[in-house]
């Protein structure tokens, strides 16, 4: 049976670059605490007890564990999970709990919960962010425990006010997020949090709402683990896709119906929650109109919010082969002309040619 | 809407992408939450697994006992489903839905189980993992080398009225692993060298959560709404008329991949999916009995998947398949790598080929044969 260690060690295509940034980040790694975020998409799905519970459970396997900072209402099963758990030095300012950060790093623990990472820390403070506060620990080499909600991250404020109709004042950037060493999405069916959340709302189908915050918390929690499959796959030198992900590419040609192709690729794209890629390969025996009609094609590309790009090669299929196969590619859109293909059959048309090499892909052939 | 209708039981299952990660366990625990809450529990079937933490979580509920079923002289313990109805709970909490019972049992699978006490209008709790999902079989096994054998349909999946992502970091199942806390030491040996790999589990893991926002996406459409920051402003994809997926299958294995494959992507549009089998003349009778056995076979596979199945007739099957196509309303044509270059060398052009000529009004689909692994 293949497996994908044994890829790896048969593809052996791992650049020395690779290999120099992971020692790199091993070694940052090492000094540095490790980030593990627990993301909800509302308040009330429980990613407090999910936080506090793993602290518990760590501090009874042995590890030294301390609490930074809770939620000013906490409910009473993490009370519970929070009891027998060793609480540093929390200041409150305004009601709001402050992390002292001096005094965790002079205890020095293994492992920091913060409840609530989204906080602003009164004026005057060491950092006006508590995420900042979040860093200095981690780079003071205590990893750390934290929770947040979509809603609080900086990137998603303008989808967030879409649907809620407010965004909010103390925000996270993704960023911060997306570059944990860990996320754990907490999840929970939306009716459970309806009436802590649906006081915050502006009217509307709630259940709804709900739903659009949830579906975007694991898209992204989703993106995150790509990219960490991805390095994976990349460190190893795997080069292959897994699927996990659609991935759709368009190929334009100057005569392809290249505004139903993008559309099509478009809405495929966001109904798979994919990624849509659009290329050209750029030939030295292109006429005139044929290079205006590639330019306004990677135009209506753009517009499509496509990854545009446009090749350089002599065989242009097998230039679009390369880039669809180092892009993890699992569909192609591809135009074929019916009278101009009819006379290169006897060599095997372009598309025969696109078709037999595409292994492992869908072709989807739009006629012209 | 009928009052029969009204009154079937509402089903929630819990997703997640691998053994150990917690799905019984967040099950029992809202089953607990549920009889604080004065709400009647109680446990239909339960997989203990000898996992300490989670055996725990079965105290206070009621259990209800599991029948015994003998299979060539030995005896097997299944869900006792008549007992879970007679009882009637409000909430029947029922372990492991993609279980196949052991032959002897009334029903084949525990998900028709499920659907009985639903039916009787009784709520489910249950859980699975994605990988159980059938038209994510072949993607499945092309990245992990495991091929999942007990599949779950996926209108199953896509009818329960509830998924829950239930998610840990692949580190910390990793942890759990070797510390026993999900199999016994042989077994976790033996799961650390297949399916337990870092890289398997985070796809899993991808897919899972992707699956999940699917799922809850599904539930509340949302293309109506006002354009968002989520949505596309450049093209109002509302306005889309809606695709209508046509199969061609024939009796080669990649058959089932494209029927899995087809089903997805057919879904995922909220299409309409149907497959044809054309037969060249004397319908199925003029193949060897494999190949005939081969069709039926597929046609059922596509049957159990919700998808209408027609066999035509037809000495051209391309002039066949897009003559039915244009009459059903179809928008796009999806045919396997085999039917592509077996047909080139009888016909003188490729399927596809001649479909495109052909059907200048639809989109033709060459899937990928995701039954092989490369």
């Amino acid at each position: 049976m293949r497996t994908p260690l044994d890829h790896a060690a048969r593809a052996g295509r791992r650049d020395p670059e690779t290999l120099l940034r992971h020692a790199q980040a091993i070694e940052r790694a090492e000094r540095r605490g490790q980030l593990k975020i627990f993301l909800g998409y509302a308040s009330g799905v429980g990613k407090s007890f999910k936080l506090f519970d793993e602290g518990r459970r760590r501090h009874d396997r042995g590890e030294d564990v301390v609490v930074a900072a809770m939620q000013p209402h906490s409910d009473s099963d993490v009370i519970a999970a929070v009891r027998g758990l060793e609480l540093i030095g929390t200041r409150t300012f305004d009601g709001v709990p402050i992390i002292d950060v001096p005094a965790v790093l002079a205890r020095r623990p293994a492992v920091c919960l913060v409840d609530g990472l989204a906080y602003e820390n009164p004026p005057g403070s060491r950092h006006p962010k508590r995420y900042q506060d979040v860093e200095e620990l981690l780079e003071g080499g205590v990893s750390v425990l934290t929770s947040i909600n979509l809603e609080y991250i900086e990137e998603q404020q303008e989808f967030v006010r879409s649907i809620t109709g407010e965004s909010k004042a103390a925000t996270v950037p993704q960023a911060f997020v997306t570059g944990a060493d860990e996320i754990v999405v907490v999840d929970a069916p939306p009716d459970e949090c309806v009436a802590i959340s649906a006081a915050t709302r502006n009217g509307g189908n709630v259940a709804q709402q709900l739903s659009r915050l949830r579906e975007r918390a694991l898209l992204l929690a989703a993106d995150v683990v790509d990219h960490q499959l991805e390095a994976y796959l990349e460190l190893n030198g795997i080069q292959s896709s897994w699927g996990t992900q659609e991935r759709i590419l368009v190929c334009m040609t100057p005569r392809a119906p290249a505004a139903v192709m993008l559309a099509s690729g478009r809405r495929n794209a966001d109904r798979f929650h994919g990624e849509l890629f659009a290329v050209y390969v750029n030939q030295s025996n292109l006429t005139v109109e044929d290079r205006m009609a590639n330019e306004r094609n990677a135009t209506l590309a753009r517009a499509q919010d496509a990854r545009v790009e446009i090749l350089d090669g002599r065989d242009a299929i097998a230039t679009i082969l390369d880039y669809a196969r180092s892009h993890g590619i699992t569909q192609i859109f591809v135009g074929h002309n019916l009278k101009r293909n009819w006379r290169a059959r006897l060599g095997g048309s372009p598309l025969d040619q696109l078709i037999r090499g595409a292994e492992g892909m869908d072709v989807r052939v739009f006629p012209h | 809407m009928t009052g029969t209708e009204r009154t079937r039981g509402r089903l929630t299952i819990f997703l997640g992408y691998a053994a150990g990660v917690g799905k019984t366990y967040q099950m029992l625990t809202e089953a607990h939450e549920l009889r604080q809450r004065g709400v009647d529990v109680v446990i239909g079937y339960f997989e203990p697994h000898g996992r300490k933490d989670t055996i725990a979580l079965t105290g206070g509920l009621e259990t209800i006992p599991r029948q015994v079923v003998e299979y060539r002289g030995s005896r097997f313990e299944e869900m006792d489903t008549n007992a879970v109805i007679d009882r009637h709970p409000q909430v029947a909490v029922i372990d492991e839905l993609p279980h196949t019972n052991v032959p002897g049992s009334a029903r084949a699978k525990r998900w028709e189980d499920v659907h009985l006490v639903l039916d009787a209008g009784i709520d489910v709790m249950t859980t699975m993992n994605v990988q159980h999902l059938e038209s994510l079989n072949d993607q499945i096994w092309q990245s992990t080398g495991v091929r999942v054998r007990e599949t779950i349909p996926d209108w199953v999946v896509q009818q329960a009225d509830e998924v829950v992502m239930v998610d840990l970091t692949p580190r910390a199942l990793l942890n759990r692993l070797e510390r026993g806390v999900v199999y016994a030491p042989e077994r976790a040996q033996a799961a650390l060298q297949n399916f337990f790999r870092e890289p398997t589990l985070v796809a899993l893991r991808e897919l899972a959560m992707r699956q999940t926002a699917h799922a809850v996406e599904s539930r509340h459409p949302y293309d109506d709404a006002p354009a968002s920051a989520a949505g596309d402003a450049a093209s109002p994809a509302s306005h889309h008329p809606p695709d209508r997926v046509l199969l061609v299958i024939g009796p080669e294995p990649a058959s089932a991949a494209l029927i899995r494959r087809g089903r997805r992507v057919a879904d995922y549009l909220r299409a309409d999916c149907l497959a044809v089998y054309v037969s060249k003349n004397g319908g199925l009778q003029s193949l060897t009995p494999d190949e005939r056995d081969n069709v039926q076979r597929q046609l059922n596979f596509a049957r159990g998947l919700q998808i209408g199945t027609r066999i035509l007739e037809g000495s051209d099957v391309a002039e066949t398949v897009v003559e039915f196509a244009r009459a059903a309303g179809v928008t796009q044509i999806f045919i396997t790598r085999q039917q592509e270059s077996a047909l080139r060398s009888r016909l003188g052009g490729a399927l596809a080929q001649r479909l495109v000529n052909l059907a200048r009004d639809m989109q033709v689909t060459i899937v990928a044969d995701r039954s092989v692994r490369r």
